[in-house]
Parts: C-alpha cells; sequence; structure tokens
C-alpha cells in the first residue's frame, strides 16, 4: 500500500536551497544541531556522575580524559551547545506567547541569543582558566 | 484492506472522525513545561560544573552529596531527559523514513533515554545515601 502511494507525484514545497539564509533560519537549524549534540553529550553527563559514585580511581579516569586537549574541546563545545540551545529556546518560550513575534523583533533576539550563547561560553571558560590559573 | 488500495484519499482523510487520539498535545505540552524548568536548572549545572572543574575526588563527592545539590541534579536529570527524549523523538520523525528503521530509531531513543537518566539517577542517590 505504501509503495502505491509512492507512486502518486504531488507536488513538493520548496526546500531550504531556494531561500535566502536568515538568521530565525540559521538559528533554527543550529537549534536542532546542538540539541542533538547535547543529547549525545549526555552520556558524558553520565559518565561523569558515574564515576563519582563509583570511587577514587573511576573519577581520576573520568578526569584524565576530560582534562585532555581533546576533552577540553569537546567541553568547550558542550558549553556553547548548551548556551544556545538555552538562549535559543527561550525566544521560542516567549514566541509560543506571541510575545515578539514579529520579523524585526525576532531578528533582534535571534542575533542577541547567539551573541549571549558566544559571550557566555567565552565567560564560563575565562572563569574555569582564571580559577585553574592558566590565564 | 482490500478496498483501501484503490483508496485515493490520504492517509490523514482515512483516518479523519475515526476518534481522536486524547493525548496529542501531551508531548508538545511536555517539551515546554521541561524546557521551562531546564533554564533555572540548567544555568544551575552550567555553574556547578565550573564551580568543579578541577576538583579533587573528595570535593566533588562532598558536594554532589549535599541535599540540596542532589534534589536539584535529580531534578535537572529528569527535566533534560524527558526534554531530549521528545526533541529527539521530533527530529526522527522528521528525517528518518521507512517503517521500519523509524520504528527502530524510536525505540532507540526510548532505550537511550531510559539507560542515560536511570544511569545519572543511580549515581546522584548513591552519592547521596553515602555522604
Amino acid at each position: 500500500m505504501a509503495e502505491q502511494r509512492q507512486a502518486v507525484e504531488r507536488p513538493l514545497s520548496p526546500h531550504l536551497q531556494i531561500y535566502r539564509v536568515t538568521i530565525t533560519m540559521a538559528m533554527s537549524i543550529l537549534h536542532r544541531i546542538v540539541g542533538v549534540a547535547l543529547y549525545v553529550g549526555t552520556a558524558l553527563v553520565a559518565w561523569w556522575l558515574l564515576a563519582t559514585a563509583t570511587g577514587p580511581d573511576a573519577y581520576a579516569a573520568f578526569q584524565s580524559v576530560a582534562g585532555h586537549w581533546v576533552g577540553q574541546i569537546i567541553l568547550f563545545g558542550y558549553t556553547w551547545a548548551l548556551l544556545h540551545h538555552l538562549f535559543g529556546g527561550i525566544r521560542y518560550l516567549f514566541w509560543d506567547e506571541i510575545v515578539g513575534l514579529n520579523n524585526k523583533t525576532a531578528d533582534i533576539v535571534s542575533w542577541l541569543a547567539l551573541i549571549a550563547s558566544l559571550g557566555g561560553t567565552v565567560i564560563v571558560w575565562g572563569i574555569v582558566c582564571t580559577s585553574r590559573g592558566v590565564i | 484492506m482490500a478496498t483501501a488500495r484503490k483508496d485515493m484519499r490520504t492517509p490523514l482523510a482515512r483516518v479523519r472522525a475515526l476518534g481522536s487520539a486524547k493525548s496529542g498535545t501531551s508531548d508538545h505540552i511536555r517539551q515546554r513545561i521541561t524546557a521551562v524548568a531546564l533554564v533555572p536548572l540548567s544555568l544551575f549545572f552550567i555553574g556547578f560544573v565550573v564551580m568543579l572543574t578541577g576538583a579533587d575526588y573528595a570535593t566533588a563527592r562532598a558536594w554532589l552529596g549535599n541535599p540540596i545539590v542532589g534534589v536539584a541534579a535529580l531534578l535537572l536529570i529528569a527535566a533534560a531527559i524527558m526534554h531530549m527524549r521528545i526533541g529527539m523523538q521530533i527530529v526522527i520523525e522528521d528525517y528518518v523514513t521507512g517503517h521500519r528503521l523509524r520504528s527502530a530509531a524510536l525505540i532507540a531513543n526510548f532505550f537511550f533515554c531510559y539507560a542515560a537518566g536511570f544511569a545519572c539517577i543511580y549515581a546522584v542517590v548513591k552519592i547521596g545515601f553515602s555522604a
């Protein structure tokens, strides 16, 4: 039955490639991508918590991976993904209530969310590096 | 279903008026409620992790064993897992085609969310009860 349906050639609505890229569109796509990244990152959070619950050796193993430059890059990316999803997500909560739902405001808050997520990531890592005496 | 083969109506038209799903909006509403909860909870999470960077084992364990931190962590885990289960389900439903592959992806999504969620909850509860 499904095969028979496929045979009916219905017109498709135009997709991504024909539209001019706008900030709201880019933010929407990014929201999904970082959402999926955070989903995968949950495994790292589970590992961190389980390692802490297990004992000093397991915790040390996690610390060595998290402290490695590869681990640091992943954690840096995770920080930005979380802040981006957070600030980007707050826009959607307001838009659900039809607050600020016009082209101009939507563009402005989308830029603000992007700037806040990038700035927030720099601030968070600035604090981390300062407390560890790296800077 | 033999008659349905010659049916020219869309799948939606065929199921219309056969009864509502009733709980159809539950995921949509849950996604928003957990989102609201996750605004303060994820800020707490970032602050907490920043505070614990480079901390030794005893310090990390002591902080996670604090009752307020433990309860906040459990709330965060519950809200985050529900939020990401729904989010990933939407992504799968949007992009994964084919009945079997889609079903497998949806089931895998549930399994991953339950496994990650219970692993986190177990760890936090274990630390809390042995603090």
